[in-house]
């Protein structure tokens, strides 16, 4: 069972407590903007084995969305950080290059293997 | 190979059974082959077996990295309907329910099929309107189907309570040609039947990497080796995002996990498949007398193939109020498979943007039942680049707008 702290209140949550929310940091596409951005932003997102960043709101408790980030292949969690960013603290994405060296998570990448990072966003 | 029958047995009890063969090769993996397909499920045993029946396409290796059958094949409540909504999803239903008819006899296999009929229970309103459209849908799509009354519900299922307080049963949407078969026999029979027509079927080989010229696949590198393939087929369910990347593209889909149990065996109690989607249970009872369960899925990207405790709980509670029979059960086991969800939760039988790469998956949370329907459909795609079943599954639709929405139309569970 994923337990996460909640950034805001500090209660460990299980996660009957919580509702997951998706992939994290995903970039508003709308009116204007092209088909492929369009169709990318509502139906395309990332599945992958390993690394991976979400959305929770701590649903039965303080009720606000926070980060978190995850692997999806142990459960292990990462860390959890507040809403309002569009970036990981530094300090959560150094903890991950040093449990999953060279990972790659978007445009988010272990710091030392960086530049394979850009490879994948497409 | 040498086929099954009653006279063998009875060869065979003569002889201390020591005649019988193994039901399919396991040969290391050959330089080329005319088409690869990757996952030895259900899905990819049947896209090769009719690749072979179908077009002669016998020159064919099946590529597992763990062993066959061993995925979301294994690990469904092997249940078998056709009772959609949309006309392409009743389409490759009804086809692949047609196929499990005669599959034991097609394949000199006995896959166990029951067709000992399918309820899904109508508990709201909605449901009741849901379900009444379904079965006029169903009518004009020629699937056998009918919307029936409690009172038919409790003939049918005389364990069931009828009056829940929270949700009382309603109706239901009822399909008498639905029902189960042996999900291990299934990728078994096929396996044997691919076998027999030379097809290689190689397990515990693990694809690493797809290899592509000039935009058309030439390849797979795996922990066997390279081997060279003119056209390529994905059918890995949960792990289609992985391997598409391998190739250069992304799905619309996301894995996630589902999970069943079955209780302790006891004496026949429920002799129909019912499938309750408002409190998201359904509830079978196998040959050996276990009640076999169904739950919800995770809500969260997931790969490690077990699902979360509190969703066994949610399920069983849910089930408790309409079978109160299900309380005094000791559950026996429970497992977990990814399935690969997308936003429409209708499969992918699609061309790619790999030339000769074909992918077959976003099954979701109903694969099963689909099996040689799919494999059908993907056989024939495979081999003439058009499929009549599969034509509106293509990966592009979303972008198309044209959704083959079981999502909203409460034709599923989940």
């Amino acid at each position: 069972m994923l337990i996460l702290e909640c950034p805001y209140c500090g209660v460990k949550a299980e996660e009957t407590e919580l509702q997951a929310g998706g992939e994290a940091h995903l970039k508003r596409f709308g009116p204007g903007s092209s088909d492929d951005d369009f169709h990318d932003y509502l139906f395309m997102r990332e599945n992958p084995k390993g690394v991976h960043f979400e959305r929770w709101r701590h649903v039965n408790g303080c009720g606000k969305w926070f980060h978190a980030a995850r692997c999806t292949v142990t459960l292990e969690v990462f860390g959890t950080y507040t809403a309002q960013t569009s970036t990981p603290p530094q300090a959560l994405l150094d903890a991950i290059s040093e449990k999953r060296p060279g990972w790659t998570w978007r445009e988010f990448a272990d710091a030392s293997t960086s530049h394979n990072g850009e490879e994948v966003a497409d | 190979m040498k086929r099954y029958s009653a006279f063998a047995v009875a060869r065979e009890a003569l002889r201390y059974h020591s005649g019988w063969e193994r039901a399919w090769a396991s040969p290391e993996p050959k330089p080329h082959y005319d088409v690869i397909i990757v996952g030895a499920g259900g899905h990819g045993l049947a896209t090769a077996y009719y690749l072979g029946k179908n077009f002669g396409i016998t020159n064919v290796a099946v590529i597992e990295k763990g062993w066959l059958g061993g995925g979301n094949t294994g690990r469904n409540t092997t249940i078998i309907r056709s009772n959609y909504l949309q006309d392409p999803s009743a389409a490759i239903y009804e086809k692949a329910r047609s196929l499990y008819e005669d599959m034991s006899q097609d394949l000199n296999y006995n896959v166990m099929f029951s067709p000992r009929g399918v309820i899904m229970l109508a508990q709201t309103e909605h449901e009741v309107r849901g379900y009444k459209r379904t079965a006029h849908a169903n009518m004009l799509q020629g699937v056998t189907t009918e919307w029936i009354n409690p009172q038919r519900v409790k003939e049918l299922v005389p364990i069931i309570n009828l009056e829940g307080p929270r949700y009382p049963v309603l109706g239901g949407l009822w399909q008498a040609r639905g029902g189960t078969a042996r999900h291990d026999a299934v990728a078994w029979g096929y396996a044997r039947a691919c076998s027999a027509m030379g097809m290689d079927i190689i397990q515990k080989c693990e694809v690493t990497g797809v290899r592509t010229e000039a935009g058309r696949v030439v390849g797979v590198d795996t922990t066997k080796g390279a081997i060279d393939c003119d056209k390529l087929g994905m059918v890995v369910a949960g792990n289609c995002s992985d391997l598409s990347q391998m190739a250069g593209f992304r799905l619309p889909v996301e894995s996630v996990a589902l999970q069943a149990l079955v209780s302790e065996p006891i004496k026949p109690c429920m002799d129909v498949v019912v499938m309750a989607n408002t409190v998201h249970g359904y509830m079978s009872q196998s040959d050996k007398g276990e009640m076999v369960i169904g739950g919800g899925t995770d809500g969260f990207n997931n790969y490690t193939q077990r699902g979360s405790f509190h969703h066994i709980e949610e399920t069983v509670r849910a089930l408790n109020e309409t079978f109160p029979m299900v309380s005094r059960l000791k559950m026996l086991r429970q497992w977990g498979g990814i399935v690969d969800v997308t936003g429409d939760r209708s499969p992918i039988i699609s061309s790619t943007p790999v030339k000769n790469c074909f992918v077959n998956c976003g099954w979701g949370t109903g694969g099963f039942k689909a099996i040689p329907g799919s494999g059908w459909a993907m056989a024939q795609l495979m081999a003439t680049g058009h499929s009549y079943l599969a034509e509106e599954f293509t990966m592009t639709r979303f972008k198309e707008g044209k959704f083959i929405d079981e999502s909203v139309a409460a034709g599923v569970a989940h």
